[in-house]
């Protein structure tokens, strides 16, 4: 299973957990399942359609800022991580 | 210590044209005039904008009468933001990657219900002559309810500060970024506040009763300007079936497209935007002020409309980065292992949410090993313009922070402070504060390469004289791209590609053709393209360009050689896998009699399959993180408070430097920028919240006459995620240089300088405040 890190604003709905053990093998699957875990914290993570991260929220897999998103592929062993993004000048 | 040549390329592999420094090619347009700019587009019937700013820092707007101005001779429109829709509020993401919030942007434009910062725009009015514009501007009648303003984050943050935003969506959601409006059945928590975001790593409380040396200590920053010479210049042109063709220097012209689509309530397909050549961005040009109101006065007078800035309107009404407050608090073990971290970092977003608080908490220590740490950044809006990116946006105040904490504990521990930055730089697999690993950068080796250079090793000599050091870190990004070539009939190659060049990108775009292909770089002729002869490109920014657009034109040269493969097959009636193309000349693996050159196949282009044309589209992960080192030494006059630059050695990992001399004037570029934000710059307003230094006489940046040259180390550590090893190099320069100077004011007067800028008048208090006077 993938180890996500919760950032700390969101750990009240993980039950003060920094790390949550989930299974999915992409990022939307990722964060359905951790919805089922933790009823809420997908209205933090997804825009309303569903279809994409809220803006402004990026998703590291295994070091990397994935650019495709939800659409990612997550790792057995993946660790994931929500971070702000980081806008350029 | 190893005897450096000046601009020195500690370069990790040799390619034939990556890594040398040809002539730009579009280097003889711009040294003769004749390269166009944003304002240089004139077409029949075009008419003036001119544009009416608020005077005042925040009031309601409880009317606006353009009768007059409309009535005015010569004036054929006149627009408020009553004339265009109201962009949703939501948190909507842009179709392809922009992740603004575009309902504040919108207001950013042109102002609704209220003025939230003087030199907000109200209304604009599209003359004969931008003479009768600005008349006309003077007959609009706004009634204005004037409200107290709030002009830094502290007050704005305070339980009974004035609200800029009644219905303000405090957030605390871990996308920072961006905020937005409540819905109006939603309880108010009636705050400026618009996000908070903490990180956590291990036990940092324990941390600091491990350690055994403990600093603490706050920052502050003003906000200052990015200091482009080209004021924003646009114009729109609305044609009688609806299309809409924009013309401006921009850092997007897809970005330019997209927001004034939206802001108008049109679709994309209608608009055209062509980017022009820009005259400096640094990241405020990476979001739109003039062109959608050009747009809507060209809309609703039927003529081409140009609105071009002042320099004052630039300074008063164009983003700045964010002024900043900023705490950090360091614990170390006495042999210089740094074990914990706080921090808490307050960044003025303007008068929208959206500061770069995220960026900066991010890069503040991303290049450290520190295993127990806690930071925080707040968001809070105030009545000053809406902050815009500024070249590493964020890091550069974090890292004043940072950098100058690391130096006071290098003191208390005694150990060099390099050796310390040394004893305790991340290695790849180290986990970053924030969370994520840290991956392969040349962190290690760009200290190295300052440690071994001869400015380090020289003693400095004289009174009054200091030496610092500090380091920076910034993420780079990367982001969808795209390029086509077109080979033409005399063997040359047409390259369009949609990253507007700022910093010499057409030239290492071609570089990564030529590379490919093994033609010269003068036989690859680069353009960037505009919205409708290209593929989406994310803006010029994040230092992404040479990372992203490079992977699409390298991905691109591939295919040509491909196909040029297949052609020489042809010809030969071979199979393609015995054909080798090597620089520029097609073979046959086992007959050496059979060779075609590039420009022989190119000329037999038709007969054997028609054009050779490619193009690729990618969003390439991996653009890796970079680090620059920056060497100062000082001289503090102690009678005046002028801080001398005397020597300055700037080190940065560029994984591969495409053309080494763009790299090395990138890295001086930012180094210079950070000089001026170190000791002069800043935005000083007045208690109404009118800004008193609006010109280029009363805002000072630097002069060549103020510099010495600025010494660069390319260190090449290559990233393994571009097939030439590039990162991105043209951000984090700007990083180190405040904490670096603070650092070398220090050693030379025994004052730390925690407040930017360190004008001679703050010099010489803090000079007589040590002296007791």
């Amino acid at each position: 299973m993938a180890e996500v890190w919760v950032p700390p604003k969101l750990q009240q709905l993980t039950d003060g957990n920094q790390q949550v053990q989930v299974e999915g093998t992409t990022v939307r699957r990722l964060i359905n399942n951790l919805e089922l875990l933790y009823p809420g914290i997908k209205d933090f993570l997804v825009d309303e359609m569903e279809e994409d991260l809220v803006p402004g929220l990026a998703v590291i897999i295994d070091g990397e800022v994935s650019l495709l998103g939800m659409l990612d592929k997550v790792g057995e062993d993946s660790e994931v991580h929500f971070l702000p993004a980081i806008g350029g000048g | 210590m190893l005897e450096y040549k000046p601009n020195t390329v500690l370069s990790n592999e040799e390619f034939d044209t990556v890594g040398t420094n040809p002539i730009r090619h579009d280097g003889a347009d711009k040294v003769t005039g004749r390269a166009k700019y944003g304002a240089d587009t004139i077409l029949p019937g075009m008419l003036y904008g001119k544009i009416l700013r608020s005077p005042h820092a925040h009031a309601v707007i409880k009317s606006v009468d353009i009768s007059a101005a409309a009535a005015h001779p010569g004036v054929h429109a006149v627009v408020t933001s009553a004339d265009w829709p109201e962009t949703s509020m939501k948190l909507v993401d842009l179709a392809e990657g922009s992740i603004h919030n575009l309902g504040f942007l919108s207001m950013n434009v042109l102002a609704r219900g209220k003025a939230l910062y003087k030199g907000h725009a109200i209304a604009a009015v599209a003359a004969v002559s931008v003479h009768v514009a600005e008349e006309a501007t003077k007959l609009i009648k706004v009634e204005y309810e004037v409200l107290k303003p709030v002009l830094t984050a502290i007050e704005g943050m305070k339980p009974d500060a004035p609200i800029l935003h009644e219905r303000l969506a405090s957030v605390a959601s871990p996308a920072l970024r961006p905020g937005g409006l409540l819905d109006d059945n939603a309880d108010s928590m009636r705050t400026n506040i618009a996000n908070e975001f903490e990180f956590n790593l291990g036990d940092v409380e324990q941390g600091f009763k491990d350690a055994d040396v403990i600093v603490e200590k706050t920052t502050t920053t003003q906000a200052v300007h990015q200091g482009y010479i080209e004021p924003q210049a646009g114009v729109a042109q609305w044609s009688e079936d609806g299309k809409l063709t924009i013309f401006s220097s921009s850092q997007g012209q897809f970005t330019v497209r997209d927001h004034t689509a939206r802001f108008l309530g049109i679709a994309v397909g209608q608009v055209k935007a062509v980017p022009m050549e820009i005259g400096g961005g640094f990241g405020a040009k990476g979001i739109t002020y003039v062109e959608p109101i050009a747009a809507l006065l060209s809309q609703k007078s039927g003529r081409p409309v140009k609105v071009q800035l002042s320099r004052t309107e630039v300074f008063e009404g164009t983003g700045p980065t964010s002024g900043t407050q900023i705490s950090v608090k360091l614990g170390a073990t006495k042999d210089g292992k740094l074990i914990a971290a706080e921090a808490e970092l307050i960044y003025e977003a303007g008068a929208f949410p959206g500061s770069p608080v995220g960026a900066g908490i991010q890069c503040m220590m991303g290049q450290y090993d520190i295993p127990n740490g806690h930071l925080k950044a707040i968001d809070v809006v105030v009545n000053r313009p809406k902050s815009a990116a500024y070249r590493a946006p964020g890091a550069p105040s974090s890292a004043f922070c940072m950098e100058t904490a690391m130096d006071e504990l290098a003191e208390k521990l005694g150990i060099d402070p390099l050796e310390f930055r040394l004893m305790n730089i991340a290695s790849e697999g180290v986990r970053r504060v924030t969370g994520p690993m840290t991956p392969l950068v040349g962190y290690t080796e760009t200290l190295q390469a300052v440690k071994d250079h001869q400015h380090y090793n020289t003693k400095l000599e004289g009174k009054k004289r200091g030496r610092g050091i500090a380091t920076g870190w910034w993420a780079n990004n990367s982001g969808p791209a795209s390029a086509v070539l077109v080979v033409n009939s005399d063997g040359t190659v047409s390259l369009t590609e949609g990253s507007p060049d700022i910093g010499g990108s057409r030239a290492a775009m071609a570089m990564h053709v030529a590379e490919v292909l093994g033609l010269p770089v003068t036989d690859i002729k680069p353009q960037v393209g505009d919205t409708d002869s290209i593929g989406f490109t994310s803006n010029t920014g994040g230092s992404s360009v040479t990372f992203k657009t490079g992977w699409a034109c390298y991905n691109a040269a591939q295919s040509v050689k491909q196909q040029m493969i297949e052609r020489a097959a042809k010809i030969w009636e071979i199979p393609d896998a015995d054909v080798e193309y090597k620089e520029a000349v097609l073979q046959h693996i086992s007959d050496p009699e059979l060779k075609l050159n590039f420009k022989q196949i190119a000329a037999r282009m038709v007969p054997t399959g028609g054009p050779i044309v490619a193009s690729a589209g990618v969003n390439p992960p991996g653009p890796g993180p970079s680090i620059g080192v920056h060497l100062v030494d000082v001289e503090v006059d102690t009678e005046t408070g002028k801080v001398e630059i005397l020597r300055y050695t700037a080190a940065q990992d560029a994984g591969k430097a495409i053309h080494p001399a763009y790299v090395e004037g990138q890295i001086q570029g930012g180094a210079v920028q950070g000089i001026g934000w170190a000791l002069n710059e800043a935005y000083i307003y007045n208690d109404d919240g009118a800004l008193l230094n609006s010109s280029f006489l009363d805002y000072r940046m630097p002069t060549s006459l103020d510099l010495p040259m600025i010494d660069t180390i390319i260190v090449e550590v290559a990233n393994p995620a571009h097939p030439y090893g590039v990162r991105g190099v043209g951000e984090v320069p700007i990083v180190p240089p405040m904490a670096a100077i603070s650092n070398a004011i220090y050693d030379a007067i025994g004052i730390r300088m925690n407040d930017l800028p360190m004008s001679p008048d703050k010099i010489l208090e803090a000079l007589w405040a040590q002296e007791g006077k």
